[in-house]
């Protein structure tokens, strides 16, 4: 039996007003940001005030919405074409930088000359630069900031291109975990908890935990992660807090979820995964965009049929001087095979989620890189609603 | 070991790191490279470092412990029988503990730390340390000997993303932040020895769209100046390529398809559906145009001057025998 999807009305989504926040989330390579930036152009037109917060966006496509260079500022995108000219909405564009934007937390929570200790040190800077999951932690930390701002009335996030979908709600927990873990307290400051009775024990076993530690990480390291936690001491709570602040943001009424993929294997593997995560963790799923699928206008003559028309037109040039007629109908036969496979797949995804509402995009012939190829892809959501 | 009597790109090469843009199929084209290069008879592995279990979904075998494996042989060439791929699922915890043994004789208490959380702790908390752990895995496997002579005649290294290539090669600078002399330095600097050799070359997966192929000039770009040119990019596989699409990008006069294909589908016999001419030349000229983007980004990956490959899209998905028919392929162009 086939199973249909309910069809994924983003339209109405990006027009209730209720709707503050959407993250477009999926794994690499499936169109994301470029997603995130056509859905965030389409409710601008529509007169929503909008912020798209983007992570790595190719550079043409930044180039399209005006932005030049990573510096987690808010730029104006000009070129919005509103819908209803007496209510024009406008659009801003950022990339995140999450170095700066960790630097940032520091300067708000640290005095200046606690700050600056931080910033200098080496295991700060490596691990704002590069720790698995800084870059999610960083993401969230500025859709937080975003949205207590309170200056648009619509935040649209492209989530990092992670390995895997997920990595992006469980990174920042991981992080905050982390950094507020016993294990890294005790370490570094283990005289803290060596009056209270019932650790000596502990202690013994300690000595050889740190001595291993230190044979593995080597004592310099080990001492710039005492500084540096020492003078973090104020900030770990607010660590977690902040984390928690935005993981609950994520599920509170007004966030909605989209969950990209490419009609693939991989893709839609990730995103079923992504779909029964949302769900466990009861945050609210709007639904599926299925990026990149292709269609055929002719689709009424079938692969098989393609290519033996193809076959009984090789060699005989009769009728097909230039051999185009073959070629066309070779093509037209990939076309119709990678369409039923396309088709098999969202087909799997939909039937073991009936109730998630999908749109589909189709495969563009080229990269989108102006405002005018995102409307196009905007207006292929009002065609599926 | 069996001596290759064809010539490839590769001679000499023993370990083949494969790295690519998320979603480019990175981890297809090193199963297929792996088992391209063990139709000499050659015993090759095959490891993965990103504990996506990628290999066994693609092998369809159960997800791989810390252990090598056979998930595979290669089909025999001339007579000769094929050899053996093993694969290989190395997550930092489990290399650690590895090297704990090999140098501490410590396996024990490798273990108690694991429970503790310290080695998790230790390879998250020190920047380099994992990426020392997986490449250190990968060279010992090249260096690895029984009886005199090398236990894999190669190993293939599915390998993390474009965008993280240049720091998880870049081993000896990575893990500068940590102990000036001591075991892991050493065991860096035994790493990197194997790493910037001419044993290694680094292989870009992408495919004709511009954020993967952009990425890959990159990488090769960052890897030449990271390492002053001794850690080698290799080949580039262009993977997913559609047949035909090549010659329809110069194919250029649109308005007398629709005739010329007309006159075709009659000689076919499809010559009743009137539309049908028309609506396969607005596709071809839909193809037209995504094959000009295409070989416009194709013509971007010969500025490096590295070898390209083509690999064709399959269709149907990728099972044991796209596999084997993408094995053939890099055979057949030299890479293996």
């Amino acid at each position: 039996m086939t199973a249909h999807p309910t069809p994924l009305a983003v339209d109405q989504l990006i027009d209730d007003r209720r709707t503050r926040i959407i993250v477009c989330c999926g794994s690499g390579g499936v169109g994301k940001t470029t997603i995130a930036a056509s859905v965030g152009l389409r409710a601008a037109e529509r007169g929503r005030h909008v912020v798209v917060l983007t992570v790595d966006p190719a550079r043409r496509l930044a180039q399209s919405m005006g932005l030049t260079s990573l510096d987690n500022t808010p730029r104006q995108v000009s070129g919005i074409q509103p819908d209803d000219p007496d209510a024009p909405g406008s659009m801003h564009a950022m990339m995140l930088d999450m170095k700066r934007t960790f630097d940032e937390i520091v300067e708000a929570h640290a005095d200046p000359d606690r700050a600056a200790q931080i910033l200098a040190n080496p295991f700060y800077q490596s691990l704002s630069s590069s720790f698995a999951g800084t870059q999610e932690y960083m993401a969230m930390e500025k859709l937080g900031q975003l949205r207590r701002a309170d200056e648009w009335d619509l935040i649209v996030v492209d989530t990092p291109p992670s390995r895997s979908a997920l990595d992006f709600l469980d990174a920042p927990q991981r992080l905050s975990r982390f950094l507020d873990g016993r294990l890294l307290r005790l370490l570094v400051a283990p005289a803290k908890f060596g009056g209270r009775t019932g650790l000596k024990m502990f202690n013994v076993g300690f000595g050889m935990v740190t001595g291993v530690v230190t044979k593995i990480i080597g004592g310099q390291l080990l001492r710039d992660v005492q500084t540096f936690v020492s003078a973090m001491d104020t900030m770990f709570g607010g660590f977690r807090e902040r984390a928690e602040y935005t993981y609950r943001l994520l599920r509170a009424p007004g966030t909605a979820f989209l969950v990209i993929a490419a009609p693939e294997h991989d893709a839609l593997r990730e995103a079923s995964y992504f779909v029964e995560r949302l769900e466990q963790d009861e945050m609210p799923l709007a639904g599926l965009i299925l990026n990149r699928v292709h269609e055929s206008p002719a689709d009424r003559l079938s692969a098989a049929r393609s290519l033996a028309a193809a076959e009984s037109l090789q060699g005989s040039r009769g009728g097909d001087p230039t051999g185009l007629g073959e070629v066309a109908l070779r093509l037209h036969a990939e076309r119709m095979r990678r369409i039923g496979s396309e088709q098999r797949l969202a087909q799997r995804f939909t039937t073991a989620h009936p109730l998630v509402p999908v749109a589909t995009i189709l495969a563009q012939p080229d990269d989108v890189h102006d405002l005018a190829g995102l409307r196009a892809i905007g207006s292929a959501f009002g065609a599926n609603s | 070991m069996v001596v290759s009597v064809r010539d490839t790109d590769w001679d000499g090469v023993r370990l083949h790191v494969v790295t690519g843009k998320g979603g480019t199929g990175k981890t297809t084209v090193a199963a297929a490279l792996a088992l391209a290069l063990a139709c000499d008879g050659r015993r090759v592995l095959l490891m993965e470092v990103e504990g996506r279990q990628g290999i066994a979904q693609l092998f369809d075998v159960p997800p791989l412990p810390y252990e090598e494996r056979r998930v595979a042989v290669a089909p025999a060439q001339d007579g000769r029988p094929g050899g053996d791929v093993f694969a290989l699922a190395v997550d930092p915890q489990s290399a650690m503990i590895d090297y704990l043994e090999m140098f501490y004789n410590l396996r024990q208490a490798g273990r108690a730390l694991t429970k503790l959380g310290v080695l998790d702790f230790a390879t998250t908390i020190a920047p380099g340390l994992s990426d020392v752990l997986l490449t250190g895995k990968a060279a010992e496997a090249v260096r690895r000997k029984s009886g005199g002579s090398p236990v894999y005649g190669a190993v293939v290294m599915d390998a993390p993303p474009t965008g993280r290539i240049g720091r998880f090669l870049n081993v000896t600078s990575e893990v500068s932040g940590l102990a000036k002399v001591g075991p892991i330095r050493g065991h860096a600097d035994t790493v990197q020895n194997v790493i910037r050799s001419p044993q290694t070359v680094v292989h870009f997966v992408t495919l004709l769209e511009e954020m993967p192929v952009q990425e890959t000039l990159d990488g090769i770009a960052e890897l030449r100046e990271i390492s002053a040119g001794e850690i080698r990019p290799g080949g580039i596989f262009v993977n997913m390529t559609r047949p035909g699409a090549a010659e329809l990008a110069d194919r250029g006069d649109g308005d007398r398809q629709a005739d010329m294909l007309s006159l075709a589908l009659k000689a076919a016999g499809l010559g009743d559906d009137p539309d049908l001419a028309a609506d396969l030349a607005a596709e071809l000229s839909d193809e037209e145009r995504t094959a000009r983007a295409q070989q416009a980004q194709r013509r971007l990956l010969d500025a490096p001057g590295q070898p390209c490959y083509e690999l064709p899209l399959i269709s149907d998905g990728i099972d044991l025998a796209g596999l084997y028919r993408l094995a053939a392929e890099l055979r057949g162009q030299g890479a293996a």
